[in-house]
């Protein structure tokens, strides 16, 4: 294996910075006088960009083959009585899901350049807009990046503050709804995870003598098992939220629907992350066994995720909620390759998050070009024929929707296939049923191409602008790694897999062997 | 033993095959409209580039001997995780060869014919882009060393038959046809994926080579599984019953994509997997049985739908399915078939790319009108795309010496081999393409002219009448060129084995005896339509209404599988809003107070935040604490 490309200096606490950095420029953005407008965006802009190049330069600096659970480990004492520290560190899996972040920050950016009106006064204006984007960065750095598990749940509550504001300001007519159901969820979750936080923190202390948050401590303590189970459903029931997993979803498609398609894949793309990445990270090292039995229902959670969200994707006449049940469906894959307890199963997961936050920003970004040239309409019978008048527009749609699909040769296609595949080891039967999901997410993603995008020219779609200059710049980008994880996967998956390896060491589970073997390898 | 090399001499830049293709389809597809000038003759270039590489290739191939025939090369890993690995590797042996040998040549000759046929469109550069793009997925899904790479072209060409199918995107009908087909071979898919996972928990690879070594020791069960997952996906790719509905209306796309999708790409790919797989399925009596009544079936099936059919493209789709079903039909066979399989689907991409190209040009010449009742009476106005015609259709009766002669007699011979019934099955069907194909032929370039008023018929230009001589002198001697010229009995024999059996009869006899049924089915569709042909179709009896709809596989899919799927869908998504987001949404507004507290909430956010995750923080313990911490 390699080591790191780039050797960086120990001394400089890059997590912090990588997390400081969207926040100042979150601050700069409101310290601007309100009618510079376009200047709070390049700004804004600008900053994204430095915590991309940052970004950049820790995953560079990255050691894929270190032996060490985190890298670019800080710690400094917070609440010393309660053992709670400030502490960051990133693993494989960490690492990836902040790039995901990172790059997807300047994307919809671009994109929601003119989200707001200019000159708009009051709650929602020009600057308060992309000083909580920033803001919501360094939430999202921050709950990857967190080693000590008060920290996360901070950063993890903190969050729902600009998202709540993101949704509620920004969007749709039905917003104030949309935001507030979003808002209930969250809480409601977050308050079960606290609970089963100080729950935590009661055994700790009783097992360590002292207690604490830090998680390199908490792993491999020994709980009873009676108290295990009831402090992973705390936690679980707020990841299950916040992925969303079935029956717990119902948030998702009126917060798709009225959000900004950049607010929309921020919380979809990256902040449901939160909650898969939170099962991986916490759930499975800290209460292996409980996960374990718990598994069979999260399983059956998951598959039927899967086929659900894509019929009722299927029958949607809104595009923004195909979008959002489609997203359902995908995360019913993320969960089911964790608890399957594969390697296989969990780094496809783990790829499958990137590939999916990749794909929602395809589908939501040139879904909200379409939909901004036709007064905002979502509904799907309000088009047609779009790729004849517009065929760039047309192109990245189709593109989008393969991405839905999860055609070989794009990511979301390797993060799909390696968790059915490591469902096949353990659980034949879920993974036949899993397997129809692919079935129907052509039937629904090609649905809705052939809806929108052929047959004759709908009325009111003679003469759309195809993409201009900016809204190009910012699909591209999407396009092209998709691309790239793709084709060569490896560039992720050379990081994602020791971390996953690690995890299942944790919880003490190894792949299922190979019904032949000994043989394989092919020399005989 | 075989022995594997590594790519080195000529075979150094295998890739590039693969390589011409796929850049030309990003040049034209990325380059936009700059391209529109010269973009067509780009994407044809490409792909007589892969052919002229490949000749070097097999020139190559043919001076190592038999044994040192497969070459492997390895391009970049691609997706692994501890046991589980699959690369981008090719592999080039002579089975490949053969099929990147029929891809790329007739590939080529549908470009070049291509250039003519959409000369008016106005999206031609698109249409080579797509073309390009077809070619390039199906080399490498013959030229892939593992399984999941082969799966990776497999949907390439599922996505570029997309593409070209609905490539009129304007007509409803092709944008739905365009869809039928993705989703239908996605069903197929699921046996594919399914498959692919079972060989990977059996053997701990997907790459042939380590697989097939490996097959002699999986469990019998086992590896029926696998047969019959990886039949599911060739019956996707190769329209066969029951996945076969979506061939017909894949008519709706321009006609050179239909002669690519039934003669060069696509519809082969499941004979190649089959094929390919010999190692699995010689292990597996049921898979393999199983194999042959669906290729029987399919024959059968495309026989009637192409005897009925008035459309000409839609009867050359009949006949594809036909003839496809010989193809799967002896490669169900085993070590007797598979060769005959492979020289029948050679044969037969030669003369089929030559019979659609032709229906192209008689469309071509006839106002894209396709309904051969209104035909008649064309050879005099289309010399040169008659002959051709003609010759494809000896060769797809089994005409000596015309080429399909020698390859389906060898497939009836290897079926009589295997079992009489199945080999008088195979002697009846040949008797049924007799029938259609004189039935084309007559309607078509014979009796009276039927056309309306404001036809007038003429001969294509020569930049797709050349293609279709050199398709008609292939129609001729493909056959004996491959049995005599190419060996390719011996040629494939390395790697799909070959055996072959005695019969009671004499081989004489048995050709004898199919080409007096082919007669008898040529005899009856002249009788029938040398005379007159009605303009419109008469009602006919219950088997050629059927006939005409297809079988009713449309009535019938909707009925088993569409209409319950969009009714699941329609009863989930009231229930969705109803029932969940009644019972979750309703509980947790309880627990938030969302009920007529959200002005307040939006008001006083943060402090009844604080409130309420504190008083619910304090439950919860309390709670817990009930239920006895440690």
């Amino acid at each position: 294996m390699t080591s790191s490309m780039l050797n960086l200096p120990t001394s400089i606490p890059w997590l912090t910075i990588l997390g400081v950095v969207p926040l100042v420029g979150s601050v700069v953005v409101l310290l601007l006088p309100r009618a510079r407008e376009t200047m709070a965006k390049q700004v804004a802009l600008a900053f994204s960009l430095v915590t991309l190049v940052l970004t950049v330069v820790l995953a560079l600096g990255f050691d894929a083959a270190s032996s060490a659970p985190f890298q670019f480990a800080e710690k400094y004492e917070w609440i010393a009585s309660l053992g709670i520290s400030y502490s960051v560190g990133v693993d494989g899996i960490g690492l990836v899901l902040i790039a995901l972040a990172t790059i997807l920050v300047p994307i919809v950016m671009l994109s929601g350049w003119n989200d707001v009106a200019p000159g708009t006064t009051g709650r929602g204006t020009v600057k308060g807009y992309f000083a909580l984007m920033l803001a919501l960065e360094t939430c999202m750095v921050g709950v990857f990046a967190a080693t000590d598990v008060f920290l996360f749940y901070v950063f993890f509550e903190v969050m729902l503050i600009p998202t709540f504001f993101l949704i509620g300001r920004f969007g749709g007519a039905q917003r104030a709804y949309a935001s507030v159901k979003f808002l209930i969820y969250s809480l409601v979750g977050g308050l079960l995870m606290l609970a089963a936080l100080i729950g935590l923190y009661v055994v700790s202390a009783d097992v360590l003598g002292q207690g604490t948050f830090d998680f390199m401590q908490l792993v491999g303590i020994d709980i009873d098992p009676g108290t295990e189970k009831l402090l992973f459903l705390g936690f679980f029931i707020a990841f299950a939220i916040k992925a969303p997993l079935w029956p717990f979803h119902t948030w998702l498609p009126d917060a798709a629907r009225e959000a900004t398609p950049a607010t929309a894949v921020l919380l979809i793309g990256v902040l449901d992350k939160v909650g898969t990445f939170g099962m991986i990270r916490y759930l499975l090292p800290i209460f292996p066994s409980a996960s374990q039995w718990f598994a069979p229902l999260v399983i059956a959670m998951a598959v039927i995720g899967i086929i659900y969200g894509a019929l009722v994707a299927l029958g949607q006449s809104d595009m923004k909620r195909l979008f959002a049940y489609s997203s359902m469906s995908h995360f019913g894959f993320i969960a089911l390759g964790i608890f399957v307890f594969t390697s296989q199963g969990m780094s496809g997961s783990v790829f499958y998050m990137i590939a999916h936050g990749l794909a929602t920003a395809a589908l939501f970004i040139v879904g909200g070009y379409l939909m901004s040239r036709r007064g905002g309409s979502s509904l799907i019978s309000d088009y047609g024929g779009v790729a004849k008048v517009a065929p760039i527009l047309g192109g990245f749609f189709m593109f989008a929707a393969l991405s839905a699909l999860a055609l070989p040769a794009l990511a979301p296609f390797v993060g799909e296939f390696l968790v059915l595949l490591g469902t096949f080891e353990r659980y034949i039967v879920i993974a036949v049923i899993a397997t129809i999901g692919i079935v129907l997410s052509a039937a629904y993603a090609l649905r809705l191409y052939q809806k929108t995008m052929t047959g004759p020219v709908a009325p009111g779609i003679d003469g759309m602008k195809d993409l201009g200059g900016r809204e190009f710049t910012s699909l591209f980008p999407v396009f092209a790694l998709t691309l790239v994880l793709g084709v060569i996967p490896g560039i992720a998956l050379n990081v994602i897999n020791p971390a996953v390896d690690r995890t299942l060491t944790t919880v003490g589970l190894t792949d299922p062997q190979p019904v032949l073997t000994g043989t394989e390898g092919g020399q005989p | 033993m075989e022995v594997t090399t590594a790519a080195g001499g000529a075979f150094a830049y295998l890739w590039l095959l693969i390589g011409f293709p796929l850049a030309g389809a990003a040049i034209l597809l990325f380059g936009g409209k700059r391209t529109n000038r010269w973009g067509h003759y780009v994407g044809t270039l490409a792909v007589v580039a892969s052919a002229a590489y490949a000749v070097i290739l097999l020139l190559a191939l043919m001076g190592r001997s038999p044994e040192e025939r497969t070459v492997v090369q390895h391009i970049a890993d691609w997706i692994f995780i501890n046991k589980f690995s699959a690369s981008i590797a090719l592999q080039l042996d002579q089975l490949s060869m053969v099929f990147v040998l029929l891809i790329t040549i007739v590939g080529s000759l549908i470009h070049v014919y291509s250039i003519g046929y959409m000369k008016d469109d106005p999206d031609r550069r698109r249409f080579f882009g797509f073309l390009n793009l077809f070619v390039a997925a199906m080399l490498l899904l013959v030229l892939a060393d593992n399984y999941l790479l082969l799966y990776a072209g497999w949907e390439g060409v599922g996505l570029a038959s997309f593409l070209l199918i609905g490539f009129w995107q304007h007509k409803n009908s092709a944008a739905a046809a365009a869809k039928k087909a993705f989703v239908m071979n996605r069903i197929g898919d699921v046996g594919m994926s399914l498959g692919i996972m079972l060989i990977f928990v059996t053997f701990g690879s997907v790459t042939f080579s380590t697989v097939f070594d490996q097959a002699g020791e999986a469990s019998d069960t086992t590896m029926t599984w696998i047969g019959l997952l990886l039949l599911l996906a060739a019956c996707g790719k190769s329209a066969q019953f029951p996945l076969q509905a979506w061939l017909l209306d894949a008519m709706e796309g321009p006609t050179p994509v239909s002669a690519l999708i039934h003669a060069a790409t696509m519809v082969t790919a499941g004979v190649y997997l089959i094929v390919r797989s010999g190692p699995i399925f010689d292990q597996t009596i049921v898979a393999s049985t199983v194999v042959v009544i669906i290729g029987t079936i399919t024959m059968f099936l495309g026989a009637f739908i192409g005897s009925a059919k008035d459309e000409i493209k839609k009867a050359l789709a009949g006949s594809t399915m036909s003839q496809i079903g010989y193809m799967i039909l002896a490669a169900g066979l085993g070590p007797v078939g598979y060769v005959f399989a492979i020289f029948h689907l050679l044969t037969h991409g030669v003369f089929k790319a030559n019979l659609f190209l032709g229906a192209g040009s008689v469309m071509h010449g006839m106002k894209n009108r396709e309904n051969m009742r209104r035909y008649g009476a064309l050879r005099a106005a289309m010399i040169v795309t008659w002959l051709s015609f003609m010759a494809a259709t000896f060769a797809i009766m089994g005409i000596p010496p015309f080429s399909g002669f020698w390859s389906k007699d060898d497939i009836i011979h290897a079926a009589f081999e295997h079992n009489i019934i199945i080999g008088i099955c195979a002697i009846l069907a040949a008797g049924f393409t007799g029938f259609y194909m004189t039935r084309m032929l007559v309607m078509t370039f014979f009796g009276k002219a039927r056309w309306e008023d404001d036809q007038h018929p003429h001969e294509s230009p020569p930049v797709m009448t050349i293609p279709l001589i050199i398709l008609g002198i292939g129609s001729i001697f493909t056959g004996i060129g491959l049995l005599f010229w190419g060996n390719i009995e011996t040629w494939l024999e390395p790697v799909t084995g070959f055996e072959t059996r005695e019969l009671a009869i004499p081989a004489i006899v048995l050709e004898g005896i199919t080409l007096l049924v082919v007669l008898v089915g040529a005899a009856v569709a002249i009788a029938m339509y040398r005379r007159s042909v009605a303009v419109e179709a008469p009602k006919g009896n219950v088997l050629v209404r059927a006939a005409r709809n297809s079988m009713y596989d449309d009535a019938i899919n909707d009925t088993i599988a569409v209409r319950p799927t969009y009714w699941l869908s329609r009863s989930l998504v009231w229930a969705d809003r109803s029932v969940i987001d009644g019972i979750v949404g309703g509980s947790a507004a309880f627990v938030g107070g969302l009920s007529g507290r959200m002005r307040r909430l939006q008001s006083g956010f943060a402090r009844s935040y604080a409130l309420a995750m504190l008083g619910g923080a304090i439950l919860v313990v309390v709670v817990m604490l009930l239920v006895r911490l440690p």
